[in-house]
């Protein structure tokens, strides 16, 4: 019994050696500036020929954020209307397009290199000069932008009109996760499905009762690392504010870290609700 | 009797077409197939619109961008557009530059990520719980919260400027999504058998001898996957890049975002001005080549980064 205990010792200690670069690392670069920006969000932040000077402003950053910066704000509602279009778009086209490559198709390989290509080039200035240049719009999709115009501006006109104009950009972020379900849908036992067919379950059943339950944690994954990656892609126009806001003479480095803390704690919520919602439903399932 | 006869013969003829067009047991029926192929070529062709058009785009002349005939086949091969976005990227120097600044905190991310993701699936210890939340949570931390006290501590060290400012996070497990890799590799190292390990122990084999010998030959495809990805985000970050570098070392896509200053600087001043004027054939010219790169490095890797993605699917059994 001692010398298992003994043993159980020795092992944490060599699983702690292997995670102790990380711990080192998380102190330094990101535990720390994690606190010092929390600090520099209550300050008034002068860059000086001596280095930084801060002056103690309490909440001021933050009441600036809400009550004088209205364009902030204005991002921010933008933001959460993009995430609520652009990431059920992004889940659904994935497990759609991850189905369509998991099936016996011809040419799998090169229609998966197209499908992952956008992941390979899609930085900040790539895109934006793509989108200056008005090549990440369809003709045929924006005729059909000019009929939807003209037929009022109701929330689903106006939803249709920002999926149209940006349906390309937005599969162009789903490239990750078609492969993760593809390789989730690649690991799945044929045999369960076997069984199922000899149950008498059809392929619409299958994929009800089987595919997607057992596709669940891969959502989750999936929804997760949409929201973050739409959240700190460099186009996106709350990052950009932060960023101009960083350099200002009036409102600098103070005021930038309130801002992204603001969005840093916004981030959080919309993951906590979203991640919450969904392993609640899964729990229940799991009960009966 | 005839009219009993023609009945039987259509209804076999009707079991045939419905089993070639919905499909029997095994095998998917013709309409379904179809069906496939309609939509994942409708697909590919919205993914790949924005390329093709950056292709055509950046081998037509001013004549041709300005002619409305000319949409997706120019009229000659015209190579000018090349020659100019080349010299306003400084392609090769900069491809050099950009490869050092890529390769180097790919290979120190993924290593690192190997080892904490080991560490994290194969070993209890006190404390892990916190460490593999922690280690998520670093994922959903905007970049913007811990940049400014990180650019602060960079200045400090004399770090700007030098790749260090990328590497140090990267060895550290702080890179660029770092967390993904470390997920991956837990992942990976999950499913290794507890009985090959068990098996290995009563050979007398210690655990790092575990780790190198059985663990890291069944992640090989995890390692794939992070040293692509890795390459591929710090290739493509500009942000931190262009905060951390400033004038010292500079990537393609850094130029890229210069490129229209850069372009006005070296061709349209004084008196040609105007006839030198940039267009949408050079500036996509330009895109073209500061993506070509990644796209030579992913049709050479793709190959082996699908097969990863099989044998994972096999291994995962």
């Amino acid at each position: 019994m001692k010398k298992l205990s003994k043993l159980s010792t020795k092992n944490s200690l060599i699983g702690l050696l292997f995670v102790s670069p990380w711990i080192i690392g998380f102190l330094i670069f990101t535990a720390f500036p994690l606190f010092y920006s929390l600090f520099l969000s209550f300050q008034k932040v002068k860059i000086t020929t001596g280095g930084i000077q801060t002056t103690f402003t309490s909440f001021e950053n933050y009441r600036y954020a809400f009550g004088v910066d209205v364009v902030f704000v204005d991002y921010i509602f933008q933001y959460l209307e993009q995430l609520l279009v652009s990431v059920p778009i992004i889940i659904v086209i994935s497990i759609i397009i991850a189905l369509l490559l998991n099936k016996k198709v011809r040419f799998r390989g090169f229609f998966r290199t197209i499908f992952f290509l956008p992941v390979i080039i899609s930085s900040g200035p790539v895109i934006k000069e793509l989108i200056d240049q008005g090549v990440t719009t369809i003709p045929a999709l924006s005729q059909i932008e000019s009929v939807l115009s003209q037929s009022g501006d109701g929330f689903i006109i106006g939803l249709l009109l920002y999926l149209i104009d940006n349906l390309i950009v937005i599969l162009w972020f789903s490239g990750v996760q078609i492969l993760i379900f593809l390789a989730a849908l690649q690991k799945m036992d044929p045999q369960i499905y076997e069984a199922a067919k000899v149950d008498g379950a059809s392929t619409w059943e299958s994929f009800w009762k089987i595919t997607l339950p057992s596709l669940v944690p891969m959502i989750i994954v999936n929804v997760v690392y949409t929201i973050v990656n739409l959240s700190v892609f460099s186009l996106n126009t709350v990052i950009g504010h932060i960023q101009s806001n960083m350099f200002k003479v009036d409102t600098g480095f103070g005021y930038a870290s309130a801002l992204a803390w603001i969005y840093f704690l916004i981030i959080t919520v919309v993951l906590a609700i979203v991640v919450g919602a969904m392993t609640l439903k899964r729990r229940k399932k799991h009960a009966y | 009797m005839q009219n009993f006869a023609g009945k039987i013969v259509e209804s076999d003829a009707y079991k045939k077409i419905k089993k070639i067009l919905f499909g029997m047991n095994e095998k998917d029926g013709l309409l379904l197939k179809i069906l496939v192929y309609i939509l994942l070529i409708g697909i590919g062709y919205v993914f790949l619109y924005p390329i093709l058009r950056m292709v055509v785009e950046s081998f037509k002349s001013l004549d041709d961008i300005l002619n409305p005939l000319v949409n997706w086949i120019p009229t000659q091969l015209y190579l000018d557009n090349y020659s100019k976005a080349n010299d306003v990227l400084n392609f090769f120097p900069t491809l050099l530059e950009t490869l050092y600044v890529t390769v180097l905190p790919s290979i120190a991310q993924t290593a690192v990520a190997a080892v904490v993701g080991y560490g994290l699936a194969r070993f209890t210890f006190p404390g892990k719980k916190i460490v593999f939340a922690l280690a998520l949570m670093t994922f959903i931390i905007p970049p913007q919260v811990t940049l400014i006290p990180k650019y602060i501590f960079f200045s400090d060290l004399n770090l700007l400027g030098s790749l260090n400012a990328f590497t140090l996070p990267a060895i550290s497990g702080q890179g660029l999504n770092s967390a993904i890799f470390i997920l991956i590799f837990y992942q990976f190292f999950r499913m290794v058998p507890k009985s090959l390990e068990e098996a290995a122990q009563l050979d007398g084999a210690g655990h790092f001898r575990i780790f190198f010998t059985i663990a890291i030959p069944m992640a090989v495809p995890a390692f794939i996957i992070s040293f692509l990805f890795s390459f591929v985000w710090y290739w493509n970050e500009t942000y931190l890049a262009s905060l951390y570098f400033g004038n010292e070392l500079t990537t393609l896509p850094l130029s890229l975002q210069q490129f229209v200053a850069t372009y006005t600087q070296m061709f349209a001043t004084g008196a040609e001005a105007d006839v030198n004027k940039i267009n949408e054939g050079i500036r996509m010219a330009g895109t073209l080549l500061s993506i070509l790169p990644l796209l030579v490095v992913y049709f050479l890797t793709q190959k082996w980064f699908v097969e990863g993605v099989d044998r994972s699917g096999i291994t995962g059994e």
